[in-house]
């Protein structure tokens, strides 16, 4: 809302420096965006008077100007438009004069002719032919105004106006106007507030001869008023309102047009002005549309209504749609005699839902929406008559037709508890004091209640009141308190874990990212996943910002991967990044609340159920890397050492290709790619990225990813820690250089190992795997130190060697010897 | 002999002066001192003395022994003094090379933030509340006293999710969690609830669609606005020092009542006013107000008992701010020369 402080000034005060009254009524609650000085940029450009005018005499299209400026000389001006004549008024920019735009005039020769200043358009004034109307665009604007020579131009066209950008919170529509505004303003200052019931005259004439109105549905329009001028004048309006509306953000067109945008500022209430010629029958009825109705609304295009819409109809066609935009043949014309006034208030939803269905907004259905005052539309009728008048537009009839289905008695009362407001505020306001801050405000009181005002339809109860006085009073003078009472808080037992796994990722190396919850559904061929993959199966957004984000991740690895493949991309030679984040995954069964969890713990009252089931959100701890020593032992590396951290023990490591869990494994190196797993629980995937799926992220480098489900961690990482006395004993240690077939993997021959040597084993440790020079084709070396101990006494060789030969004796079993 | 014994202490003082390596002066300790040494010929010679001699040239020569003795000790020692000496001086490096790196990684901004807050909020007694970032419009909005068609609907452009009639959406703020712990929870209550948002924003230098907030909750008994405006107080200057100054502004959300907006002095000028802060001298921070008492009777707990307040703030205002980030796409897109420097 842009207001103009000429215009608030008819209804309050307002003379304090423009920052201070921007400061005082943000403050209050009506937040103050911006303000705009008019003509701020215009300086020294003052009325001249034409004296004479000369051709140039090095130039076909240039003439010298004498021109009067109030000085004791006129003043020599060269320009080069063709409209100006001896004995016309027009605005010159003098030397050392500013214009819009940063421009600056200097006194200067054109062609060897002097000339001190510039004769100034419309446009270099900041101006249009809106503004002044009789005005030509592309000449010298030669002045009709009452003013004199000498004066400061912005004075004498009336552009030193001030317009405040308010932002107007949807609570207070009422502040959608000036009258509104006055009053916040009379508020906030504690000044007087002036505002008169409009009056008009009108001419003798009975309104039902020439029109009737009927409201089918008053719920929805439980108020319509309208009246009728004849013998319209249509042209353009005077100076004073064209000015309020340019500094209210609004252009002005013709006498009527601004009359009723007039008004809607003024008061906040909508006014439609339309052609008695366009009313069939002139009969206007208010009803709901019928279905497949077609209306050509006032931007041109054409609409196909519901029966849920309502519309302003003549006997045979909607003519508007309720509060939302008029018909495009019904508004005014150039032709125009008779102009009916309509001033009604409509129910906010109804114009809401059919503005959304209609996807059709406009400054009526917004203030709709949000809610006019319902008992002012006759004022406001009245008033845009009282304009009429004044500008001698037309002749009103001084009969009006009020069809008024509102409830009177029906009013906002709330009781008034000075003492619980205090309490409620932590203040110790007098009540004469809150008595006073709500009068201002427009509340009036009966015995100890409170009656809100018509127009604050925000109102409900107490605590709305107690924001009333907070406001007035001052928050910054509300006191603050100390917080009190006893600090018990602690972290979840989940939000413990992840903080583990986050910090035991930073110490590992590992970069926190992070990433959108939503993705481009392209993904799913990115990763190379089967056309029956569940992870295509995802929660989509319907109104998503683009394909992008439409939908939302079944797997964290691809975001991971972009996130690597931009960092690629953008030159960083490595990168080992993690994250913690969700996956979305959607849930057919509908669940209900379980048990006690049906029922609201404060009342007992049942709980809202859901309609459509939620998708899980489930926690994941995503890693990727690339670059520098990264290959699949560096990331498993890093995997166990937040096993270790978490005490999670004895993972085994499968090959994702054999394993019908994580389909990410499609992303994978077959032959590079692990499924994590402790007790039949599958606890993650890692890996190599498969080549074309490198290809697919534009990754040049190797690029290796893992993917661990914190619930499943959650669960098996539960295992207490039990300190284990420090031995007593020295270990024995024995090398084993085993040759063994390349495919049986060292996690076998390490538990045929654990499997013979038994309790006395301490730790198995492997040092070394080679292929190559000495070893047979398809075999490898694999050397372990195996650390043996017993917690009875020291260990002797026949113990150890023992042990070693039914190890030797285990791995014979799945082919290992040792190595000759 | 007497002159014999003389000569040799002098002798052996003499080579002892001019050794300079350890190794040396094993061989001189052989040499004048070893079975087969000088000293040990002279005194073999003993038998031949007389009586009377005997006792003082024995004497003697225990000296003469002792002496050396004592002169090869102080000379090792000065030799390991200049051996040490030597080595720490050749060991001696170029201190202002770079240190060697041991692999730490980096939290994200966005999470190094929200610790510091977490930790300042329990440390205040709040417990911190996790809920669904899908949830649907009953928590999001209706039992937030936003129902159908309230007009402020618009100010937070929802996604919803398909095949949902619009009741499944993503939320556009975490004051949904305030409402599942009221559900479920009896007062006292006092709460933050950390989270991802997602609003239907466009990607720029400021917006994004999805985003972090940081909401709270108290509720008790005769909690008052005071106490919002002292608990809001303490956090700033836990947050950010205590010069720094807050403002309350009215201001309107469905689901508080009174509802204000509270601006931080400016990071820049300190409230002075600049052109970070546009000349107001103060920053737009945080939404706040007393819970609406709808809110509370949505939930089940009884407003003319039970009073509270709430307050919600952007995260990723809070992170830019904090390091002067100018453009909030740094965030999401992850450049490890980003990460790294937090």
């Amino acid at each position: 809302m842009n207001l103009s402080m000429k215009w608030l000034n008819d209804y309050v005060k307002a003379d304090m420096p423009i920052k201070d009254y921007c400061h005082a009524l943000t403050m209050a609650g009506q937040k103050v965006e911006c303000y705009e000085i008019e003509g701020a940029e215009i300086s020294n450009v003052v009325v001249g008077k034409i004296l004479s005018v000369v051709p140039h005499e090095n130039s076909d299209h240039l003439v010298v100007c004498q021109v009067e400026v109030g000085k004791e000389n006129p003043i020599q001006i060269v320009t080069g438009a063709s409209n100006v004549n001896a004995g016309d008024i027009v605005p010159v920019a003098m030397d050392g004069s500013t214009l819009p735009g940063g421009i600056k005039i200097k006194r200067g020769k054109l062609r060897g002719v002097e000339s001190n200043g510039m004769l100034c358009s419309l446009g270099e004034l900041g101006l249009d032919k809106r503004d002044f109307p009789y005005a030509i665009e592309d000449g010298i604007f030669i002045m009709q105004e009452d003013c004199k020579v000498g004066q400061d131009i912005r004075s004498a066209i009336g552009l030193n106006d001030t317009s405040v950008e308010f932002e107007i919170t949807s609570n207070r529509p009422d502040c959608l106007s000036v009258i509104g505004l006055a009053r916040e303003t009379a508020a906030a200052f504690n000044r007087p507030l002036t505002v008169n019931a409009p009056e008009f005259n009108g001419v003798e004439g009975d309104i039902n001869e020439l029109l009737k109105v009927d409201i089918h549905n008053a719920e929805k329009c439980p108020r319509y008023c309208a009246g009728i001028v004849k013998n319209v004048k249509i042209e353009p309006s005077p100076r004073w309102m064209r000015e309020r509306l340019r500094a209210s953000g609004v252009r002005p067109i013709n006498n009527f047009v601004d009359i009723t945008n007039y008004v809607m500022l003024e008061y906040g209430q909508p006014m439609h002005a339309f052609d008695l010629r366009y009313v069939e029958g002139s009969h206007i009825n208010v009803r709901n549309a019928v279905n497949g109705e077609k209306i050509m609304t006032l931007d041109g295009v054409e609409r196909e209504l519901t029966e849920d819409m309502l519309v302003i109809a003549d006997e045979k066609k909607p003519v508007a749609v309720a509060g939302v935009m008029g018909g495009e043949y019904s508004g005014i014309m150039e032709d125009t005699t008779t102009v009916v006034f309509e001033s009604a208030y409509f129910e906010p939803s109804q114009v809401r839902r059919t503005s959304k269905k209609l996807k059709l907004k406009s400054d009526a259905s917004s203030r709709y929406e949000k809610g006019v005052d319902p008992f002012i539309s006759m004022v406001c009728l009245k008033r845009a008559f009282q304009l009429v008048e004044e500008l001698g537009a037309g002749e009103v009839l001084n009969t009006v037709i009020d069809c008024d289905y509102l409830n009177y008695d029906e009013k906002c009362i709330v009781e008034f508890d000075h003492a619980w407001i205090n309490d409620f505020l932590g203040t110790d306001i007098p009540k004469t004091d809150m008595v006073d801050y709500l009068t201002r405000l427009g509340f009036t009181f009966e015995g100890d209640t409170i009656v809100a005002p018509s127009f604050r339809i925000d109102i409900e109860g107490r605590a709305d009141i107690a924001e009333e006085v907070a406001r007035i009073y001052g928050y910054n003078n509300i006191p603050s308190t100390d917080f009190r009472g006893v600090a018990k808080a602690e972290f979840t037992e989940e939000q413990k874990f992840v903080r583990t796994l986050r910090n035991t990722a930073v110490s590992l190396g590992g970069y926190e990212i992070a990433t959108y919850s939503f993705v481009s559904p392209k993904y799913f061929d990115k990763i190379k996943l089967p056309e029956n993959s569940r992870l295509r199966k995802t929660v989509k957004i319907v109104n998503p910002l683009g394909e992008d984000t439409s939908v939302m991740r079944t797997s964290t690895i691809p975001s991971m991967l972009d996130v690597l493949s931009f960092n690629y991309n953008n030159r960083n030679e490595k990168a080992c990044l993690f994250e913690i984040s969700k996956e979305y995954i959607p849930v057919e069964e509908k669940r209900s609340y379980q048990g006690g969890d049906a029922f609201l713990v404060n009342s007992g009252k049942p709980r809202h159920e859901y309609e459509y089931q939620l998708p899980d959100e489930l926690q994941r701890l995503t890693i990727g890397m690339y670059g520098g020593n990264a290959d699949f032992y560096t990331l498993k590396g890093i995997i166990e050492q937040i096993f270790a951290e978490l005490n999670i023990k004895d993972v085994e490591y499968i090959r994702a290709c054999d394993c019908e869990i994580f389909d990410e494994k499609y992303a994978l190196h077959p032959g590079r790619s692990a499924v994590i797993l402790k007790n039949g629980k599958y606890l993650g995937i890692m890996g190599e990225i498969h080549p074309e799926v490198q290809d697919n992220y534009e990754l040049g480098a190797k690029t290796y990813v893992a993917k661990l489900n914190i619930p499943e961690l959650m669960e098996t990482a539960n295992e207490k820690i039990t300190y284990r006395p420090l031995p007593k004993f020295p270990a024995t240690t024995r090398d084993l250089s085993l040759i063994v077939d390349d495919e049986v993997p060292v996690a076998e021959l390490e538990k045929a190992i654990r499997g013979a040597v038994g309790k006395i084993l301490e730790k198995v440790t492997l040092f070394d795997v080679y292929k190559g020079k000495q070893i047979e084709d398809g075999k490898k070396s694999v050397s372990y130190s195996i650390f043996m101990r017993s917690h009875e006494g020291t260990l002797t060789d026949e113990q150890a060697d023992s042990a070693m030969k039914k190890a030797l004796k285990a791995l014979a079993n799945i082919g290992a010897k040792l190595r000759g | 002999m007497k002159e014999q014994l003389e000569k040799i202490e002098l002798l052996a003082k003499q080579e002892l002066d001019s050794c300079t390596e350890i190794k040396a002066l094993d061989e001189l300790r052989i040499k004048f001192l070893g079975k087969k040494g000088e000293l040990t010929a002279i005194l073999k010679q003993m038998g031949k003395l007389s009586a009377e001699e005997r006792p003082v040239i024995g004497q003697l020569a225990n000296k003469v022994r002792a002496d050396i003795e004592e002169a090869l000790g102080s000379k090792l020692a000065s030799l390991k003094a200049d051996a040490q000496a030597a080595r720490l001086k050749e060991e001696t490096i170029d201190i202002t090379l770079p240190g060697k790196t041991a692999s730490l990684g980096k939290l994200h901004p966005l999470t190094k933030v929200e610790n510091e807050i977490r930790e300042i909020f329990m440390g205040m007694g709040f417990d911190i509340a996790d809920g669904p970032e899908i949830d649907d419009d009953y928590h999001v909005f209706e039992a937030l006293n936003l129902p159908p068609d309230h007009p402020a609907r618009d100010t937070q452009d929802t996604f919803y999710i398909e095949g949902t009639d619009e009741t499944i959406l993503l939320r556009t703020q975490t004051s949904s969690v305030q409402v599942h712990v009221m559900e479920t929870q009896k007062p006292p209550i006092r709460i933050i609830s950390p989270g991802r948002v997602f609003r239907s924003d466009a990607v720029d230098a400021t917006h994004s669609p999805l985003f972090h907030q940081i909401e709270g909750l108290v509720i008790d008994k005769g909690i008052t606005m005071s106490d919002l405006k002292g608990t809001l107080e303490m956090l700033m200057k836990k947050l950010y020092g205590n010069d720094c100054k807050l403002r309350f502004r009215p201001h309107h959300f469905p689901f508080t009542e009174p509802s204000c907006e509270v601006d931080i002095s400016c990071f820049n000028c300190g409230g002075c006013g600049c052109s970070m802060c546009k000349d107001e001298g103060y920053i737009e921070l945080l939404g706040a107000g007393m819970v609406h008492p709808k809110v509370l009777e949505n939930c089940g707990i009884d407003s003319t008992i039970y009073s509270g307040f709430a307050f919600g703030m952007g995260l990723e205002r809070m992170v830019m701010g904090r390091y002067n980030i100018n453009d909030l796409r740094l965030l999401y897109e992850n450049d490890v020369r980003f990460l790294e420097q937090f």
